[in-house]
């Protein structure tokens, strides 16, 4: 079996991200705010990273299907 | 600061991951060429990424946070002027011998090309360098964790002593990257490096991010520093006008020129990973891509630096110079400043300088705003970053060391006639040995204060001249391997000798230079370095020339595709614009300039 590892930086991506955004949705507003300079950095951040996962899985999902020889 | 269950598993998660990831790369290591080369079978972008990651170490991270701090955006020619054109270099006029000639390292290029004996000096010292600077960085990052007190608490409820903390660090840093090279090794490490380039970049940009929003963005920053801190080449005229303490030609030739290009040129770490390429035209392309990351890298290291300083009020800031020298006390509004002051050890009393003023502790710049900025989930990620940034640094020493060990030291010296299968199992133990003797190196750091900045300079002296050589090498059919080997331990030797003449200001002799006799003092630390390695090189190309033409040359027909003059120029790349290493080049190039004279 051949590995694109798009594939791994995508699932971690997308664990981290979701981990973290659901802690920016689920824990204490205003503390958290405060920490950070008035931003809900958990939330914004953890779901830009979510993002950035599902693309790179697409991609490699993508290639995939195509029969694209992987990266490797 | 305490670190929350997100925290943990955020940190968990990627320990898993990068296991995982030795665990796939594992079945295919299966050969020699496998294990040490990636089977040259790694896609450019692959290669170019890994080639960013693999110099992107903790000591980077924090030190070109610290630097920022320190000096200002004028650390940013550490990266344009540096770097890029020496990765501009080495990509459109090295690579094609270096892949080309088949060497599996950068020693064994030095063989084919001049003799045993320089191969051996070269091989020995680089050894011996990849050893010390994964040590000094594995210490780095422990001593920095058990600073940041981030896992006090736990060891608290686990009623281990804290002492424990640094031990703990070296123990699973270690243990990890031991694990994913000895399964997987080159191909193993290269692949990690890509994701943990990824996730140092998704640690870092969000606390330049709110960092900036904090200060006022970048308008702020040069509000409150002021011109020299905001400005990369304001007062480099003359040295005595610019916070480096150095002008625009020791910077250019120094730094530019001398200790760039025998870095990225030369430095087996990095041209690693462009071998491990599918391609002589992915090969070639692998810096130039590197290039094009490396350009903005600066602004995830070198901003958090400024943006710390300028929530702290710092004795030899120019906003600050204006108000009474500062007492410990007096961090003006900014209480408590992101940067502490820095506290002797022994004495429990703040740090002061030579005029009396209380010393920032610059290396705690970046990760102190990271704790001040990150909430619980944040903080996992940050902390992953730099645990990310300390294991692909780590992983590049120790690739590089165990090729060099089993091809240039071992099958060379020791037993020459092996099957491929055995030297595979001789670079899986020589990985146990080179994990084991960088644990080694970062206890004998935390040992003796001063080993340290032995060290490092011991890395100076090494890497400075042997540019020269490979240049010769490369470009000169007349040099000859005696040329190349008295030449190198000429420069090696000159780079002591200009240490051991010159001392920069405010330093007494010792350490820091002059222990031979002070004869030259330097307005900075930056600028001795700097010349000691224009010194070093100098003498070294020199001396070869010299001994070369006194000496027998090779003939031509063995340096077929290893000198320039007598290799077939490659054909022009057929593929599109992009594939073109030249015009990636001259874009690269292009956009130095463009960002130079922006932050001018």
């Amino acid at each position: 079996m051949l590995f694109d590892v798009r594939l791994p930086i995508g699932l971690l991506f997308l664990a981290i991200g979701l981990l973290v955004a659901a802690t920016g949705l689920t824990g204490d507003k205003a503390a958290l705010d405060a920490h950070s300079a008035g931003v809900n950095i958990d939330l914004i951040w953890g779901a830009i990273m979510a993002g950035f996962g599902a693309l790179m899985l697409g991609l490699a999902v993508l290639a995939k299907r195509k029969g694209e020889e992987p990266p490797l | 600061m305490h670190l929350g269950a997100v925290d943990w598993g955020v940190i968990g998660l990627y320990l898993v991951f990068v296991l995982g990831i030795g665990i796939v790369a594992a079945r295919r290591a299966k050969s020699g060429t496998d294990f040490f080369l990636a089977g040259r079978a790694i896609p450019a972008w692959v290669c170019g990424l890994a080639f960013i990651s693999a110099n992107l170490g903790a000591q980077e991270v924090i030190g070109m946070g610290a630097s920022g701090a320190k000096y200002g955006i004028v650390t940013a020619h550490f990266y344009w002027i540096g770097a890029i054109p020496a990765m501009v270099f080495i990509g459109v006029f090295m690579m094609p011998f270096y892949y080309g000639s088949k060497a599996r390292s950068a020693p064994e290029y030095l063989r084919m090309r001049f003799d045993e004996k320089t191969r051996a000096l070269n091989a020995v010292a680089f050894a011996l360098m990849t050893i010390m600077s994964s040590g000094i960085s594995m210490y780095a990052l422990a001593k920095l964790i058990q600073t940041l007190h981030v896992f006090d608490a736990p060891f608290a409820h686990l009623g281990l002593p804290q002492a424990w903390i640094f031990h703990a660090a070296i123990l699973v840093s270690a243990v990890v990257v031991l694990v994913y090279i000895y399964l997987g090794g080159l191909r193993g490490a290269i692949y990690n490096e890509v994701l943990q380039f990824f996730l140092i970049v998704a640690g870092f940009a969000p606390l330049v991010w709110l960092g900036l929003r904090q200060v006022g963005g970048w308008e702020g920053l040069q509000a409150t520093l002021g011109p020299s801190y905001t400005h990369a080449w304001a007062g480099m005229a003359h040295a005595t006008n610019n916070r480096l303490g150095v002008d625009w030609f020791g910077l250019s030739m120094g730094l530019g020129f001398v200790l760039s290009f025998g870095y990225w040129c030369t430095d087996f770490l990095v041209v690693q990973r462009a071998m491990a390429a599918n391609s002589m035209s992915a090969a070639r392309r692998t810096p130039l891509i590197a290039a094009g990351v490396k350009l903005f890298i600066p602004f995830i290291v070198i901003l958090p630096g400024l943006i710390a300083i300028a929530l702290t009020s710092a004795p030899d800031r120019p906003g600050a110079a204006a108000s009474p020298p500062a007492a410990v006390g007096a961090i003006a509004h900014h209480e408590p400043g992101v940067i502490p002051i820095k506290v002797d050890s022994a004495t429990g009393q703040p740090m002061l300088d030579a005029r009396g003023r209380p010393q920032l502790d610059y290396d705690l710049a970046t990760p102190n705003l990271l704790l001040r900025y990150f909430p619980t989930g944040m903080l996992g990620v940050g902390l992953t970053a730099l645990l990310a940034s300390f294991m692909s640094g780590m992983a590049g020493n120790v690739t590089a060391f165990n090729t060099v060990f089993t091809y240039d030291i071992y099958q060379a010296y020791i037993r020459t006639d092996g099957s491929d299968r055995h030297y595979l199992q001789v670079g899986r133990l020589t990985t146990l040995f080179g994990v084991l003797a960088s644990v080694g190196a970062a206890y004998f750091c935390s040992q003796f204060n001063n080993i340290m900045d032995v060290m490092q300079l011991v890395l100076a002296f090494v890497n400075a001249p042997v540019f020269a050589t490979f240049l010769l090498g490369m470009f000169w059919k007349r040099t000859t391997g005696h040329g190349a080997f008295v030449g190198l331990a000429t420069g090696i030797g000159m780079a002591a000798l200009h240490h051991g003449l010159t001392l920069p200001t405010d330093n007494l002799p010792g350490i820091k230079g002059g222990w031979i006799a002070v004869t030259h003092s330097y307005p900075s630390e930056m600028a001795q370095n700097f010349w000691t390695a224009i010194w070093a090189w100098s003498a070294c190309f020199l001396t070869t020339i010299v001994v070369s033409l006194a000496t027998k040359p090779k003939p031509e027909a063995e340096l077929a595709g290893l000198v320039y003059s007598l290799t077939p120029k490659i054909a022009r790349e057929t593929g599109a614009w992009w594939m073109n290493p030249v015009l990636l080049g001259v874009i690269m190039l292009t956009a130095t300039v463009v960002l130079n004279i922006i932050f001018r």
